[in-house]
């Protein structure tokens, strides 16, 4: 699969993502500049994390006015794939192509370490690799990952089947002791009305090799470039 | 002397003013001497700064000297940005270690920040990616004035620089010491990695090359920042907080790529960071490596803000801007680079033949200076060394009171903290950015993925100031050995080490003794272990009030790992794995944990360092992990035998059995050359043979299992659940902090 990873100035974690794609999956991975107003027949187009121009108005605010974004929301908007990762799912809560806002941590600081993570949907073009229900452990590495919405809209993203990821106990339990940053429902990842643009906090590319102890992200990234087409047709409920 | 605005027109440039430059009335006739008449107030601040303590090393030279820096690995040793030495698979590794002390306990969040800033900055100037980042930090008792907030401070600004640039902070040290009460040290190490033949030098060459400016634009922050670095705190400190640059991550994230991008034509001849002493340091020191001379326009030099006079931007410390030297003719071609990712390039001069700087100004020449009298020739002193008069009162071993309850000393001991877990600290830094983190924070040594190879980088900071203190030789030679046995306990042999030697003021002799006997200690070390040191930074005049900090040369080593598949960590792993103590314990208390944090009391003759015996552990451990018999290994530390015992049940939660037939007391000693390995029971009588082969005692004193951690000890028993235990460690330093 064509894959496009999109450079914004202050994006930290383009490589790592180009590196799962194009190395361990072996995909034809290319990287999008941030001025680039086409996607160059790219099928996914991945926003990674970092600090999008230095994020000092908030978190993906500005990436969301960058030239590229217009292309990406026209391939959102055509059912194409986006995965937004960490400031990559800011950036899509910025420009509307996922709902809700993440704002700075509950403790206010930094937030590196690992999480558990339950897999709420496993239909979807992003998960199907994995169980519906099942635990998987990802790092995290974010200062405002606080996912908040109004209760209305999230009883309705809740009833949409829109919640992906929830931030668990090792033993898949909802408890806020293993909530780290305060998100409400303890929302880690988020997908669209359509299923075809998915956000989550936690870094899947930073453990899909067995040589950093830990390849439970590698499941999302297979997910996608294997047998995701099939999936993206029914993936809307 | 005043830091923060330059001299006024009208001020005379005399001996007096020469002085509140921090220069002597023998280095103002040095001065007027080469240059055949008084310099003008241009002059005086890039003399000022050159010959500072901080740039120039006039005190430490003659001591460095000695230390060993060359080796079969070693491409570039200390006078680059960066040492550079080769770790296979056709890649150099490229690392160093600077001081932000000053500044850091000034304004600690910018201070801190800045200091990580300008580390990663000499490491890519040199054509390597930045991988990692480790910091050593010292502060002083929580309880002192500030010091929470410092600490802090410190650690955001930490990590929120190395969090945006996207480098991982994989590790380091940090401690509390009243010694540093009224003067912290905030050391940051990174490290990058290049392809062999791409390593770029800062030397300057080609009359007629065009020199480049890039980055930020040049403010008032920061002026006379290599001047305050040079200089004993006092009560007037707080009056230098403009000598305190800021920094902005996201700048210097868009520099290093657009930097790494335009290295790669070779329209560059020379490149170098303006670090302390900005444009002054950074083009002098470039036309001095290369034997020539240079032109600057200050009339193009960017600036944040109108009105900057010649010496304000000669001085200026602002963050994020490098100096590159660029093939004549070329220059659009990296100006392009640089524009694509948003950043001001301009040509501010050229190189010139004549081994001359001349400064020019709105038409003025502000500066005339020969090179060589102000870099190569600058002064070199031989300062009086005289051993503290207290120390063989110090040295005089005090009585060691018994642990009459070992479980409950070991309570305290890992709520101590020193000994209590770091993670409140490493959580907020990313660690696992860039997806080479193998072995991050919190064990022995970071271990990082070399991709495309199947070797790793293995990287540890250490220094034991309280032993410094007590016996400077043997405490340097200390740091170097331990650094060296935490990074076999991963496998890895040593390549190279790089220094920051921080002490008080070198103008006391007893200080002045400190110094030279630690680096001596380095030296010996060095040479037994085979540890060449490839770069490095002197941090003096840390000093409050006439109270020097304890003598701290802080050590970061980086070694390789052949083959990552084989190794151990520093946790026990699995249950019914056979417990193995390696080395002889001698029963040494002198400037133990145990007598420090227990009974108060910091005195006797620090653990007597047995270079040989350290040389042998290490080889046994890279043996027995390279031949993969070996799922843990540890070393033994402060706090003794216990607390290695104790860490090394915590990541996993798996208890532990284990005999040691000593007095309960010794549990605690902290004798060196000494590692807790664990290894299947197929493996034990391998290593054991094996040890025996090396002359490495190995007693087999236990097994991994059960939630409990027992030691049974002559007489008296350490038992507790791990669980409690992990409590008591992992609380501390949240708890002492406040929060």
């Amino acid at each position: 699969m064509r894959c496009g990873v999109v450079v914004f100035p202050g994006s930290n974690c383009d490589h790592d993502v180009y590196h799962v794609l194009k190395h361990v999956l072996d995909q034809d991975a290319i990287f999008l500049w941030h001025e680039d107003t086409t996607l160059k027949s790219c099928e996914l187009v991945v926003l990674p994390g970092g600090w999008s121009y230095g994020d000092y108005l908030r978190g993906g605010a500005m990436a969301a006015l960058s030239p590229v974004m217009t292309a990406v929301r026209e391939h959102a908007e055509k059912g194409g794939l986006v995965l937004g990762i960490c400031n990559g799912f800011q950036v899509l809560t910025e420009s509307h192509l996922l709902p809700g806002a993440l704002r700075r941590n509950r403790d206010l600081r930094f937030e590196c370490r690992d999480v558990y993570l339950r897999v709420e949907r496993d239909d979807l073009p992003f998960t199907h690799r994995y169980r519906a229900g099942q635990v998987v452990r990802m790092p995290i590495a974010h200062g405002e990952g606080n996912y908040e919405h109004s209760p209305a809209e999230l009883d309705r993203i809740e009833a949409a089947g829109q919640v992906v990821f929830r931030y668990v106990s090792p033993a898949g339990e909802l408890d806020d002791a293993w909530n780290p940053n305060g998100s409400a429902r303890a929302i880690a990842g988020v997908v669209n009305a359509g299923g075809n643009v998915l956000g989550l906090m936690p870094h899947p590319e930073r453990c899909a090799e067995e040589v950093l102890g830990n390849a439970d992200g590698l499941g999302l990234f297979a997910s996608v470039v294997r047998g995701a087409r099939a999936r993206l047709a029914g993936a809307a409920r | 002397m005043s830091a923060v605005a330059a001299p006024t027109a009208e001020r005379t440039v005399d001996l007096a003013l020469a002085r509140e430059h921090g220069l002597t009335e023998a280095e103002w006739a040095r001065l007027n001497g080469f240059l055949g008449r008084p310099p003008t107030v241009t002059e005086l601040g890039i003399t000022s700064a050159l010959w500072s303590e901080h740039c120039s090393y006039k005190s430490s030279k003659i001591y460095l000297r000695e230390l060993p820096t060359s080796g079969p690995h070693v491409l570039q040793g200390p006078g680059e940005n960066a040492g550079v030495v080769d770790i296979g698979h056709g890649w150099v590794a490229v690392f160093k270690m600077e001081s932000h002390n000053h500044p850091s306990y000034i304004e600690p969040y910018q201070g801190a920040a800045t200091g990580v800033g300008g580390i990663l900055r000499d490491v890519f100037t040199m054509g390597a990616r930045p991988i990692a980042c480790m910091d050593s930090l010292s502060f002083g008792a929580l309880d002192a004035p500030r010091m929470r907030s410092l600490v802090d401070g410190v650690v955001r600004g930490i990590g929120d620089y190395g969090n945006c640039v996207g480098i991982p902070t994989v590790g380091g040290e940090t401690r509390f010491h009243p010694s540093y009460d009224g003067n912290i040290l905030v050391n940051a190490f990174a490290l990058g990695v290049a392809r062999r033949e791409r390593i770029f030098k800062a030397k300057a060459a080609g009359v007629g090359n065009p020199i480049l400016y890039v980055g930020s634009r040049t403010g008032r922050d920061g002026i006379h920042g290599a001047s305050m670095a040079s200089e004993s705190f006092d009560q007037e400190s707080e009056k230098k907080k403009p000598t305190v640059q800021v920094g902005d991550p996201f700048t210097e994230k868009v520099l290093l790529e657009a930097c790494l991008e335009a290295m790669r034509s070779s329209a560059i001849v020379a490149i170098q960071d303006m670090g302390a002493a900005g444009l002054t340091s950074s083009t002098f020191e470039m036309a001095a490596r290369g034997g020539v001379g240079i032109r600057l326009d200050l009339d193009r030099v960017p600036l944040r803000q109108p009105g900057l006079s010649a010496y304000e931007m000669m001085l200026s410390e602002s963050q994020e801007r490098m100096v590159i030297v660029a093939r004549r003719g070329r220059e659009e071609e990296v100006a392009k680079v640089f524009r694509r990712w948003g950043l001001e390039v301009v040509a501010i001069g050229e190189v010139t033949g004549d081994r001359c700087a001349e400064i020019v100004h709105r038409g003025v020449v502000e500066a005339s200076l020969p090179i060589a009298p102000l870099t190569d020739d600058a002064p070199v002193y031989e300062r009086p060394c005289v051993e503290p008069e207290r120390l063989a009162e110090l040295q005089a071993m005090p009585e060691v009171p018994a642990a009459d309850d070992p479980t409950a000393a070991l309570f305290s001991l890992l709520a101590t903290p020193d000994l209590a877990s770091k993670e409140w600290i490493y959580r907020q830094y990313d660690h696992t950015v860039r997806t080479s983190t193998v072995q991050g924070p919190g064990g022995d040594a970071a271990v990082l993925l070399l991709k495309g190879t199947p070797s790793g980088l293995a990287l540890a900071a250490d220094v034991n100031p309280v032993y410094c203190a007590l016996d400077p030789r043997s405490g340097g030679a200390q740091a170097v050995a331990e650094a060296a046995r935490n990074l076999a306990m991963v496998g890895a042999t040593p390549v190279g080490l790089t220094d920051c030697l921080n002490f008080g003021n070198p103008e006391n002799p007893e200080v002045m003794w400190q110094f030279r006997e630690c680096v001596r200690g380095m030296a010996a070390a060095c040479r037994a272990l085979e540890v060449p040191v490839v770069s490095g930074n002197v941090s003096l005049y840390n000093e409050t009030d006439g109270r020097s900090i304890h003598p701290t040369p802080t050590v970061a080593m980086v070694g390789v790992v052949e083959n990552l598949g084989n190794s151990p960590v520093a946790s026990f792993v699995r249950a019914g794995d056979r417990i193995v103590l390696l080395g002889a314990d001698r029963g040494e208390f002198g400037g133990s944990a145990y007598l420090r944090w227990l009974h108060g009391v910091e005195r006797g003759r620090p653990p007597a360092v047995d270079l040989a015996a350290e040389a042998r552990l290490g080889r046994l451990v890279r043996q027995a992990s390279a031949r993969g018999l070996l799922h843990t290994a540890h070393d033994v530390a402060e706090g003794g035998l216990a607390v290695a015992l104790a860490e090394a049940t915590f990541a996993a939660g798996l208890g532990a059995r284990v005999r040691a037939p000593l007095a309960p007391t010794a549990l605690f000693s902290e004798t060196q050359a000494r590692a807790v390995v664990a290894v299947a029971p197929r493996h034990l009588d391998a290593l054991l043979a094996l040890a025996e082969s090396l002359g490495v005692p190995a007693d087999e004193a236990g097994e991994v299992g059960g939630e409990r951690l027992v030691i049974e000890a002559e007489g008296a028993a350490i038992d507790a659940p791990v669980a409690d235990l992990r409590e008591s460690w992992s609380t501390a330093l949240p708890a002492a902090l406040g929060l």
